[in-house]
């Protein structure tokens, strides 16, 4: 297929990701803030920059993160390229130079989020407004992820999708549990105490494994546990090693003339599926958890360059 | 003053006159509760919306991606008016073609003394790159768009010929789509020829026409200058239809004469491109240097008979509206036939005695620039302010050469949706001609409506909606 094309099927389909990943970061945020016994009810709203991994940006526009601010960057900002208005704007963009690798209801799903993000006008943003708007994202992420899933012919266009969706969900999720090495607890004794109960069980929340913990865990929330589901489990869909299961999957599966080229790419992401699928997790907190997951995220970008390189991107 | 106030042809016969081919159209309309029709109105308006059936309309704020106006009441036809224009069509298109190869080759119609050698020689159409060059079956205008008027039961008129890259047959096909969904009744007792298998046509017209170094199963893309154009939506949706590749120049390049496009397994290559891009952006090499949207060697890829385009470079020299006076002799000397479409009495103001005649009669004429489209650069006299009469004549004597006059023509109209209810309205015709191997044209067209009391202007980009136009079968 055309390498322009593959190109904009792989960062649609990265785009929509982001979003649905920001409108969870957002909901817990503001659920975590609302339900929390201390004082201190900014640290949540600093950890969903942290987690979006746009602490910088966010600094340069604003001098704190709290719910206000937070939402006005994350969610609506047209300076934050990564913020969720931009995300749909840039899928849309996407989908619209590549319409014809698009079926009609991938392209329906897609226009549609578009043209409804209109109805939310960020200035007349309250609570209530803002609980509706962050649904309204899941649920059009999830329409787009479920319309190219079941309707695209499973060929190279599909497997770009694929691989756009996984490796950027493989970013988030990384990025997610690293926030717990940047937020400090309020004092040492804190650590087992109730806040940080508090953030590994928002931690669950954003990824929707809450439930899944308990199916696989039961008890009380670990810290080495949600690691362990975070990173290690095959079961869950949001795992990094799920996540490389599908990159490498849909990597072997691209129709590909010149196997020299894209040979990069396929030995990066088989190389990091295998340190994933047969790792422990005490080996990775030997390690520890903060510098295996920045060598990671570092190795995602690699990755994405890569397999650019090997396509023609 | 308007139009309006001379009396002109309603196609339907409307309101007391009800002509037989909207016999049908009569009774719905009268069963049909205006509140129902305002309401198909809005649901069309959202199916053209999630479809992205936008046009690009290049001004400044506003919305960029525009929705053209789309009037549900369907222009119909009979059979047998269909059938004559359609010969008179077929006719047209081949002596155009004819009288392009000729211009590029042996020149025989200037040679003849039929047409001003300077008019085509010094013609900025006229590529020099293109001379000695054979193309399959001899076809320069793949695809031809040709506007046309009617004036009365039996008077049809060609306004202008497009034979470079016209558009709008997306909507010709959208268009019916969109009125299939929301009137599907209407259609069981209609009988009207369907137009959904032209992107099929367009296809085998496109496959026919490889060129002669292509050996196999022809590979054919559509190149479009990108989502910026105005026509985007057009491309995407011909491309999709077709299931071709989409492609923008950076797509393409051409190695050893030879075209290819990126695709990501390597370099894959490509036979024949329906490009949707001006000759002076083709390719940076021979013509703008500048251009960013093109491919550098294309030209010497056409030439090598590695590639074909449709449309040819240097179509254009049919469609300039100075030479367009001379279709009829061109009918006459490359067919031997008598036209069966008339053109628009023109003047070509390049001559000092219609000159003044157009100077003089200015403000009954329609004045347009050679070089123009779009319905920008012209004058209509009849509604024209002084003032903008005054600038134009001054325009027009300083350069008469590039302008042409014709009467303004009592357009037929065609009952439309407005917002005081149903009112009749100026429209014109586009059919879409496609010539390769043969000639085929889809039944019907392109109906554009000024949705303006009286105005005559049916430019999209100047307020001009469009109608489905209903070939009916029998």
């Amino acid at each position: 297929m055309l390498a322009r094309t593959a190109e904009s099927l792989f960062w649609l389909a990265r785009y929509v990701e982001r979003a649905d990943y920001l409108a969870r970061l957002l909901q817990v945020a503001g659920h975590m803030s609302a339900v929390r016994v201390d004082a201190d009810r900014v640290s949540e709203w600093e950890s969903a920059i942290v987690a979006a991994g746009c602490e910088e940006d966010f600094a340069d526009k604003h001098a704190q993160a709290d719910a206000a601010s937070v939402v006005a960057w994350l969610a609506f900002d047209r300076d934050n390229p990564s913020s969720i208005v931009n995300c749909i704007e840039t899928a849309r963009r996407n989908a619209r130079t590549v319409r014809t690798a698009l079926t009609s209801d991938m392209w329906d799903a897609v226009n549609t989020s578009w043209m409804e993000l209109r109805d939310f006008d960020p200035a007349k943003m309250n609570e209530d407004r803002l609980a509706e708007f962050l649904d309204w994202v899941k649920s059009r992420t999830s329409q787009v992820h479920g319309t190219y899933a079941s309707t695209m012919l499973r060929r190279d266009g599909f497997h770009f999708t694929r691989i756009g969706q996984f490796l950027e969900r493989a970013d988030n999720t990384a990025r997610l549990l690293d926030v717990k090495y940047h937020v400090r607890l309020p004092s040492v004794q804190d650590v087992g105490g109730l806040v940080d109960y508090y953030q590994w069980l928002a931690i669950l929340r954003v990824v929707g494994a809450r439930r899944a913990y308990r199916v696989l865990f039961k008890g009380r929330v670990e810290p080495a546990q949600v690691a362990e589901l975070l990173l290690l489990r095959q079961e869950f869909p949001r795992s990094l090693v799920f996540c490389f299961d599908q990159i490498v999957a849909n990597l072997d599966a691209i129709a590909d003339q010149d196997p020299q080229r894209s040979a990069e790419a396929k030995r990066l992401a088989h190389s990091q599926y295998a340190e994933l699928r047969f790792g422990r997790i005490d080996k990775v907190l030997q390690v520890g958890l903060h510098e295996y997951l920045t060598a990671f995220v570092l190795r995602c970008e690699e990755l994405g360059t890569e397999i650019a390189l090997g396509h023609l991107f | 003053m308007t139009a309006a106030a001379t009396p002109c042809f309603d196609e339907m016969g409307w309101p007391d006159e009800i002509r037989p081919p909207y016999a049908l159209i009569d009774a719905w309309l009268k069963a049909l509760p205006p509140e129902q029709l305002a309401l198909k109105r809005r649901e069309a308006e959202v199916l053209f919306r999630r479809i992205g059936i936008t046009f690009a309309v290049y001004t400044e704020g506003g919305d960029p991606e525009r929705l053209i106006p789309f009037d549900l009441i369907p222009r119909v036809m009979a059979q047998a008016e269909w059938k004559r224009l359609r010969r008179g069509l077929e006719q047209r298109v081949r002596a155009l073609n004819a009288f392009i190869h000729d211009v590029y080759h042996d020149r025989e119609i200037l040679r003849a003394g039929k047409i001003p050698e300077r008019l085509i020689l010094n013609n900025p159409q006229f590529r020099p790159e293109m001379a000695g060059l054979d193309l399959p079956h001899r076809v320069y205008t793949h695809i031809a768009g040709i506007d046309m008027v009617r004036t009365g039961p039996d008077e049809y008129y060609v306004l202008e010929d497009n034979c470079r890259t016209p558009s709008g047959v997306s909507y010709m096909v959208e268009n019916r789509e969109v009125m299939m969904r929301l009137f599907p009744d209407l259609f069981r007792r209609a009988g009207v020829a369907p137009v959904a298998h032209y992107a099929d046509d367009l296809l085998e017209t496109l496959r026919s026409v490889a060129p002669v170094n292509c050996t196999g199963d022809p590979t054919v893309a559509l190149l479009t200058p990108g989502i910026h154009n105005s026509a985007y939506y057009e491309h995407a949706f011909l491309a999709d239809e077709m299931g071709i590749d989409l492609v923008e120049g950076a797509d393409l390049l051409v190695k050893n004469d030879v075209c290819y496009m990126r695709t990501t397994s390597g370099l894959e290559r490509v036979d024949v491109i329906y490009r949707r891009l001006d000759d002076d952006y083709l390719d940076p090499l021979v013509f703008r240097p500048e251009s960013t949207l093109g491919v550098s060697g294309l030209t010497f890829a056409c030439r090598a008979g590695n590639v074909n385009l449709a449309n040819a470079i240097g179509a254009g020299i049919a469609d300039d509206k100075a030479v367009y006076i001379h279709v009829p002799t061109m009918i006459r000397f490359y067919l031997g036939e008598e036209p069966l479409l008339q053109n628009v009495p023109t003047h070509d103001c390049s001559k000092p005695d219609e000159l003044a005649y157009t100077l003089e009669h200015i403000s009954e004429l329609v004045v347009k620039a050679v070089h123009g489209s779009g319905g920008y650069g012209m004058l209509v006299g009849p509604h024209a302010s002084r003032a903008e009469i005054e600038t134009f004549t001054e325009k027009l004597k300083a350069n008469p050469h590039d302008y042409v006059a014709q009467p303004t023509l009592a357009l037929s109209t065609v009952p439309t949706f407005v917002d005081a209810g149903i009112a009749p309205r100026h429209v014109d015709l586009r059919p879409f001609v496609l010539s390769g191997e043969e000639i085929k044209i889809v039944p019907g067209g392109l109906t554009r409506v000024a949705l303006r009391e009286g105005s005559l202007v049916v430019n999209s980009s100047q307020g001009g909606g469009t109608k489905d136009t209903w070939i009916l079968e029998s």
